[in-house]
């Protein structure tokens, strides 16, 4: 006993009981002091690089986007305020509305399609025996592994003009007409290797979490669905989607935000072309600010697609919030 | 109950099928990377390479500035992983083992932070390091790394901390460890897969990143291993055995280290991910 009340009162144990016992009597006033400033000491430094490297770049990309800043501008060192110009020459311009709703099509196709193929592959690798199970899974592994741009670039060689396999087997299978077909030289040919080297690369992650998921489904739920008469089908609504609706919602959010900035995959395989044709926001914004030198611009549309971005997930963000606040509240 | 032969063979005919395609890309860029060129420019797709040739290899590493990409992709991604984890860990434990006000707030704003859309704010982020002269360096393209794996970083380490019993602590320090000591001692080393998991994300993440190196480092000499991959096909034209080896050398050390670490690292990714 002794021992304990002599060491500085600052254990995690201490702090527990000090700051945390709801219920466990008057803390000791020393013991709170130190132990209610340790955590913010332990959390200054990653609040203070949050601040310094996330936060400094967001308030700099607000400030930029009411600034003429130009090339001209920017060699000069020189900084122009001109209001809410970009703002309205974005808004009222076509190009952003075209390209906010090709991003928004093009988030919706993926996201469907990834969540709906992922579904599919996690309650197949549920119903596997144990060897196929594994095999199936180092595949997917693999795919889920593959660093973006080498994906890119092996899906350009897979779909290249002269001697991609692609057009190869689309030759053997009878369309000859694709034996020499340039997929980046048509605007939906171009999304829909894009789209394929996505969901490929995005259903791991969804089927590995959804077989993780079903696999903490208890047993019993499904004995007493067998006992209520309940088929196949039956106990799948009734137990198995139920139980995996929180898995679904958090992972359709997660890839709602991978797939909306996917800006390494569409500017790598054909730099937003034909013709600017497959710019999403992220690479219209990195095209206009930095390709073509109009940095104001650029900052102001990254703004935009910021706030659309937390437009996209608003709903899951709120059921976050809300679920972390009641936690908060019972604590 | 038993299941027709039909009902048995479906899905391991299904399973053998999404295999091959989940593969396929994987396998067809290794096999590329060690054809022969007439192999790899034959009317026909040669399936599985039988003449095997380094050629391309040589081609890949004897590009210019290769091993200066090597060192640099090298030294930003090791210098952004350690750092993240040294200032994780401080923020980890505090979140899993303290109590105070506003945990739930630091926890909600890591994991917006987790969010932070990267590829859209590189414009800021051009502006900012170019006031501070520091294009073509590596020490921003660090710090920026170490910001991107961080909120990640603590919010997985933090399931970890938490997974470690308190018990354990609380009795090192009965028998008179310091607090540091009880860390050091007890938490760290049972602690130690939970690093190498998140680490290797952050790796990955740090390894990977191209939008932003893209922007900032026009000089050769501070540009790193996926500038060099995607400038490649222009270098080369269409040479795809040497693209191909370059893929593979950038893809494999990555590829080796998921497949050993996936499982482990997996949970920590969820638990960090879907729930705070």
């Amino acid at each position: 006993m002794t021992v304990q009340t002599e060491r500085p009162p600052s254990g995690p144990a201490d702090v527990r009981r000090t700051a945390g016992g709801g219920g466990s009597g008057r803390p000791n006033p020393r013991a709170s002091r130190v132990g209610a400033l340790a955590p913010y000491l332990l959390l200054l430094p990653a609040c203070a690089a949050t601040v310094l490297l996330l936060g400094w770049p967001l308030l700099k990309d607000l400030l930029l986007s009411f600034q003429n800043l130009n090339m001209a501008q920017l060699i000069q060192h020189v900084t122009e305020w001109n209001g809410i110009d970009n703002y309205t020459e974005v808004l009222t311009g076509e190009d952003f509305w075209r390209v906010t709703l090709r991003s928004i099509l093009f988030t919706a196709v993926n996201v469907a399609l990834t969540m709906f193929l992922g579904s599919l592959v996690g309650l197949l690798l549920a119903r596997l025996g144990k060897r196929m199970r594994f095999t199936l899974m180092i595949g997917l592994v693999l795919a889920w592994a593959m660093p973006v741009v080498a994906a890119t670039t092996v899906y350009q060689w897979l779909f290249a003009q002269r001697f991609g396999v692609v057009n190869w087997v689309l030759d053997k299978l009878g369309r000859h007409s694709m034996a020499d077909y340039s997929w980046t030289s048509d605007q939906m040919s171009t999304f829909f290797v894009v789209t394929v080297l996505i969901v490929w690369m995005s259903i791991p992650f969804v089927a590995i979490n959804l077989y993780a998921a079903t696999t903490t489904i208890p047993g019993e739920l499904y004995e007493a669905a067998a006992l209520d008469g309940a088929g196949a089908w039956k106990s799948f609504t009734t137990v198995t989607l139920p139980f995996l609706r929180p898995f679904l919602y958090a992972t359709t959010f997660l890839e709602i935000i991978w797939i909306f900035k996917a800006f390494v995959q569409v500017y790598t395989f054909n730099q937003g072309g034909p013709d600017r044709l497959t710019e999403i926001l992220p690479v219209y914004a990195y095209i206009e600010g930095v390709g073509n030198q109009h940095y104001g611009m650029g900052a102001a549309i990254a703004f935009l697609t910021i706030l659309i971005m937390i437009g996209l997930t608003a709903y899951y963000l709120r059921i976050v919030l809300k679920q972390e606040k009641e936690e908060e509240a019972g604590l | 109950m038993k299941r027709s032969l039909f009902g048995r063979i479906w899905p391991n005919a299904t399973a053998v099928v999404l295999f091959i395609g989940f593969v396929f890309p994987v396998y067809w860029m290794i096999a590329t990377a060690f054809k022969p060129t007439g192999d790899i420019i034959s009317e026909d797709p040669v399936w599985f390479p039988t003449d095997i040739t380094l050629d391309h290899f040589k081609t890949a590493t004897g590009a210019d500035h290769f091993w200066t990409f090597v060192t640099n992709s090298l030294t930003v991604t090791v210098l952004a992983v350690v750092f993240s984890l040294v200032i994780a860990l401080a923020g980890s434990f505090a979140l899993a083992r303290m109590r105070f006000r506003g945990r739930r707030g630091f926890i909600i704003g890591f994991m917006l932070a987790q969010m932070a859309p990267w590829e859209v704010m590189i414009i800021a982020m051009y502006m900012i390091v170019r006031d501070a002269s520091m294009l073509n360096s590596l020490v921003p393209l660090t710090a920026f790394y170490t910001m991107m794996i961080l909120p990640f970083t603590i919010l997985t380490l933090r399931g970890f901390v938490a997974a470690v019993p308190a018990e354990l602590e609380e009795s090192a320090m009965v028998d008179g460890c310091t607090r540091m000591q009880a860390f050091r001692r007890v938490i760290l080393p049972l602690l130690a897969p939970g690093l190498m998991a998140t680490s290797m994300f952050g790796f990955i993440t740090a390894w990977n990143e191209f939008a932003l190196v893209l922007v900032l480092n026009k000089d050769a000499e501070a540009q790193t291993l996926p500038l060099w991959l995607t400038s490649f096909q222009t270098v080369f034209g269409n040479d795809w055995g040497a693209t191909m080896a370059a893929s593979t050398l950038f893809a494999v050390p990555i590829l080796i280290l998921f497949v050993f670490l996936q499982r482990r690292a997996v949970s920590g990714l969820t638990a960090g991910a879907v729930k705070g």
